[in-house]
């Protein structure tokens, strides 16, 4: 059986994706960081079942959408810290 | 604890002030306070540092103290952001109520100027469209009030003021008793204790009133002054509930939002539909407020006395004894004010300003 894909922009950049995933699985499986603490320091995603709020992203233009709680969608644009 | 000059009843923001100035004037200071510094109502308050035009003594007052925030302001901790204040006319406020602001607060001494509704999109873009315009304040601001408070103490401490963990039970004619029963001498008191003043001076009514505030998620650059509602002083004398529009953005890039009122509630616990209104009212102005994560919301009690004005001033009837509270929503603004003019006036000196409308035998003939 085929998977279908989703392309999704991350960082400006075209991603292709598997569908029916979490965002925070897409940033995972295109290598995409996740946040900065406001000590430079990175962080990812802890819990994985919107707790922890550390898988914050912006997602087609609202900020600090956990993307642990958030399935892909064709045309979605992620931006996360550098 | 014996021999102090002055014992300062209650350390939130004005308590701290007056300890701060009393001790910068060569007095030997007594502070006595129960809980954190500044965790009362002070803990509780926006911190805007800004001149309300709500009765003239009371703007008077504000400008005044305005000023003297100037040497606070450079410290870190006090979280000073110079946002200055832009008045938002309603749809329904004509030219007229504008102008009329506008005076009023020129009058004073205030430097404000006009904003037309071009200009008012070009400092705030995110204010729904269709605004007439309003008033812009540019040297005000907005502080974090405890840490100001805790840095008052650290300089008073710093000069060899003494701060007491107690609570004060009573006023003797020499000084206080605490809670553990023992006794401070001091030459003169000063009750500062806001919210709680009936417990010591029944005889100067305090009404508390009950604000709400919610602060959300960091959205930094979104809103760049504090703003508030032209007609924000109706609010402050609607004697029944209201809510007014007061957002402020801090250095975290939060957005604190305000602002409610009610009298006879008690109690700090956070009313959902006063809430409720109260973003409502803020989402009249700020559209895209709605789509914000709030982190917290909380509620404080301010003190507010029958006529709106503070208690500033020695108390008919009890010597030796001062009383620097009551000032209701204006506390952290003109609490270093109040201080100068209250340690002035133990001290002797001829005050700055006409003190008659904050005596408190105002209220008592």
């Amino acid at each position: 059986m085929k998977t279908s894909r989703v392309s999704l922009t991350v960082n400006g950049r075209r991603c292709d994706v598997s569908a029916d995933i979490s965002v925070a699985a897409a940033l995972a499986e295109v290598g995409a960081p996740f946040r900065r603490a406001l000590n430079g320091q990175r962080r990812a995603p802890l819990c994985g079942m919107g707790v922890c709020f550390e898988c914050r992203a912006t997602v087609d233009g609202q900020a600090h959408v956990r993307t642990c709680m958030t399935t892909v969608r064709e045309g979605m644009q992620v931006t996360t810290d550098a | 604890m014996s021999g102090f000059d002055l014992i300062v009843v209650g350390v939130g923001i004005v308590g701290a002030a007056c300890a701060e100035y009393a001790s910068a004037e060569g007095m030997r200071v007594a502070m006595v306070e129960p809980g954190p510094i500044g965790g009362g109502v002070t803990a509780a308050s926006m911190g805007h540092l800004a001149a309300i035009d709500g009765d003239p003594a009371e703007l008077a007052l504000a400008h005044y103290s305005l000023a003297l925030w100037s040497q606070w302001v450079d410290a870190p901790q006090v979280e000073f952001s110079h946002c200055g204040t832009l008045w938002v006319a309603s749809p329904s406020d004509d030219e007229a109520a504008i102008d009329a602001k506008l005076a009023r607060l020129q009058m004073a001494g205030v430097q404000a100027e006009r904003v037309d509704a071009t200009g008012l999109y070009q400092l705030e873009p995110e204010l729904i469209p269709g605004l007439p315009g309003g008033v812009r304040v540019v040297d005000e601001g907005v502080v974090y009030p405890p840490a100001a408070a805790r840095l008052m103490v650290e300089r008073a401490c710093a000069r060899g003021a003494e701060l007491r963990r107690e609570c004060v039970t009573e006023l003797t004619h020499d000084g206080v008793r605490l809670g553990d029963g023992t006794i401070v001498h001091g030459a003169e008191t000063v009750v500062a204790c806001g919210t709680a003043l009936s417990r010591l001076l029944p005889e100067l009514p305090i009404l508390p009133r009950k604000g709400h505030l919610v602060i959300t998620q960091r959205y930094p650059g979104r809103i760049h002054h504090q703003l508030v509602q032209l007609g924000y002083a109706d609010s402050v004398h609607d004697r029944a509930g209201s809510v007014a529009f007061n957002v402020q953005p801090r250095p975290t890039g939060q957005l604190l939002i305000g602002s409610s009122r009610e009298f006879g509630s008690t109690d700090t616990t956070v009313s959902l539909p006063v809430v409720q209104r109260m973003l409502a009212r803020a989402f009249e102005f700020l559209p895209g407020l709605g789509s914000l994560h709030a982190l917290r919301m909380w509620a404080g009690l301010r003190p507010a006395t029958p006529d709106g004005l503070p208690y500033l001033g020695s108390v008919p009837g009890r010597e030796h004894v001062w009383v620097a509270a009551g000032h209701e929503g204006l506390g952290v603004t003109t609490a270093p004010g109040s201080a100068r003019l209250l340690v002035d006036a133990m001290l002797g000196r001829a005050s700055v300003l006409d003190m008659t409308p904050y005596d408190p035998a105002r209220l008592l003939s």
